[in-house]
């Protein structure tokens, strides 16, 4: 997804001059071709993410078209107030990227799981929030932000991901898009966690479990209007996200179902409060914390063994 | 206007507003009058009638307590009526109490919490280089405002990107919230500091008009400007000066009507 999101911006800043992309000094050998093609639009700010920020911020007050990038919580969490105060406030066109998303720097340490990020972005006003899937919904994220003339957050995985689209049709910001059709079980899911969502709706789907899919790339706006549909529609919502369940992707679902005459029951699956203290392989630690195929579809079987 | 003649009027106004609002921060305010008045009078190209323009010089305080003084010169030097500096702090007012730049023409930048308007002002001296144009980006910082991390992240900053369109101005009165800035953390000899970061370096007395002026029309031409001016905390109201009392306390009573009878003699 890194390698996708740097190669779309490569190509869109061929034609678009106003493109600009900071680094906290993070980035070795992605961000190279753009570096070398692009030597008076990048600049590295060093392993300062506090003023790389407030930088951003000035540049884009001054009517560029900055895109911050480190990984983790370097770029977000380490300068949250001068996301607030300089590029929130003053709606000023910066566009935040990390690498790294939940547990993808799973081998590195707490220090580097983002599971706090979405909760804290999307509460902030005016950023709109980007959760891409796989390296093709990363591609239409990529040019949507680069669009649009307000702050955003790429959320992105690291490297390796595999497309979990054939296609994408008519993508929207703020659209959720459907990847598999279902009228029992709807799932819903975000970032690259979703290929774990895929492979829960195919065994389900194998099971004579009716499961529908959709990917969520965009957590703010949210979808209110298909999450609506699907709550009329549908017996169990599944929420999945690599992120603590605290006041993410699924606390934004939650948040539209609870204010609507809802049909479906909830379950949220995702990092249940806590910090992980040992570490492993992005798959290892999903699988450890319950957020894999297989804690979907247990909590689809224990749904229906309750009858509901 | 002169710009003595504008420092007066920004304290006058300062000494009112936030002895109406019963509002803080006369001390920073009064501190930074004279470099203020300079700026608005004789240094920068502003255009009051067309606050927006381009061609303007751009300013940020980052010492946004100290805002009432901003929101003064504006004022008197015509981006909105005089009449509106009543409504500082008031329900529904657009002047808040620090700094803010949302529908408050000739305010480019809002701030409030310390360390964030010094490198905002790097990345639009930056954007400046990038589109060879000529305008200046000036920024007033406090002494205490140097305990923040992100102003020495932003002093390395502005240095290895060589911006020589960028001044910064240290309001240096040697007080900040609770006490004196060497009793709280020591910030030692600050000159040493900047020209360490790479600054050029400039020392004034800064309350001294002639002094300011000179020291702003100065520029290197590889290197971001750093001036420290020497001021004095509640300055031009005797009882106030060098006073940590005063970061908090607003004029009423007495202390009002004698805080205006004093800038009455000095008219």
């Amino acid at each position: 997804m890194r390698n996708t999101f740097i190669n779309t911006l490569y190509d869109l800043a061929i034609d678009d001059k106003n493109i600009y992309l900071m680094t906290g000094d993070l980035g070795f050998g992605v961000l190279t071709k753009f570096w070398e093609t692009y030597p008076d639009r990048f600049f590295n700010a060093g392993i300062a993410e506090q003023n790389m920020t407030s930088v951003a911020a000035g540049m884009a007050l001054e009517g560029k078209n900055v895109f911050t990038y480190s990984i983790a919580n370097f770029p977000t969490l380490r300068c949250l107030e001068q996301i607030r105060n300089d590029v929130a406030y003053h709606n000023a066109n910066v566009k935040i990227v990390s690498i790294g998303a939940g547990f993808a720097y799973g081998g590195a340490g707490m220090s580097h799981h983002a599971t706090e990020d979405l909760a804290i972005m999307r509460s902030l006003p005016n950023i709109t929030v980007f959760s891409p899937a796989d390296p093709l919904e990363t591609v239409y994220v990529t040019k949507a932000a680069c669009a649009l003339n307000s702050p955003c957050y790429i959320r992105l995985g690291k490297g390796g991901e595999s497309n979990i689209h054939d296609n994408i049709r008519n993508f929207e910001i703020g659209k959720a898009i459907k990847i598999i059709d279902g009228k029992k079980i709807c799932i819903f899911a975000t970032g690259s966690i979703a290929i774990e969502a895929k492979k829960a709706a195919i065994n389900l789907n194998n099971s004579k479990i009716s499961t529908a899919l959709y990917t969520f790339p965009t957590v703010k706006p949210i979808d209110i209007e298909l999450i609506e549909n699907c709550a009329l529609e549908f017996d169990l919502i599944i929420t999945i996200e690599e992120h603590n369940i605290v006041g993410g992707f699924g606390s934004a679902v939650a948040e539209v179902m609870a204010e609507i005459n809802s049909n479906s029951v909830l379950r949220r699956i995702g990092l249940k409060d806590t910090y992980s203290s040992i570490v492993g392989s992005q798959e290892f630690l999903r699988d450890n914390y319950g957020m894999s195929h297989r804690s979907i579809e247990d909590t689809v079987l224990s749904f229906i063994s309750e009858g509901k | 206007m002169t710009s003595y003649q504008l420092a007066w009027k920004i304290r006058r106004d300062a000494i009112e507003m936030t002895h109406v609002s019963n509002g803080s921060h006369i001390g920073s305010i009064l501190s930074i009058a004279d470099i203020v008045a300079v700026l608005y009078s004789e240094i920068m190209n502003v255009f009051p009638a067309d606050p927006k323009n381009d061609l303007r010089d751009r300013f940020i305080l980052s010492k946004g307590h100290a805002g009432a003084a901003i929101y003064a010169a504006l004022a008197e030097t015509g981006f909105f009526p005089v009449e509106e500096l009543k409504t500082h702090y008031a329900n529904g007012s657009r002047l808040s109490g620090h700094v803010s730049h949302k529908d408050v023409p000739g305010v480019d930048f809002s701030t409030g919490s310390l360390g964030h308007g010094m490198c905002v002002a790097s990345g639009m001296a930056l954007a400046a280089k990038r589109d060879n144009k000529m305008h200046r980006v000036y920024v007033i910082i406090g002494d205490g405002e140097c305990d923040e991390g992100s102003i020495w992240e932003g002093a390395l900053f502005a240095n290895h990107f060589r911006l020589s369109n960028l001044t910064v101005i240290i309001d240096h009165n040697k007080i900040q919230s609770l006490d004196k800035c060497e009793n709280t953390l020591e910030l030692l000899n600050l000159a040493e500091k900047w020209r360490a970061f790479g600054w050029h370096v400039i020392e004034i007395d800064g309350h001294d008009h002639q002094s300011l002026k000179q020291a702003l029309h100065t520029y290197e031409v590889e290197k971001p400007t750093c001036i420290i001016a020497h001021t004095i905390k509640g300055k031009g109201i005797s009882f106030m000066e060098d006073k940590v009392l005063w970061h908090y306390r607003a004029p009423q009573g007495e202390d009002y009507l004698n805080a205006i009878s004093e800038l009455e003699v000095d008219k």
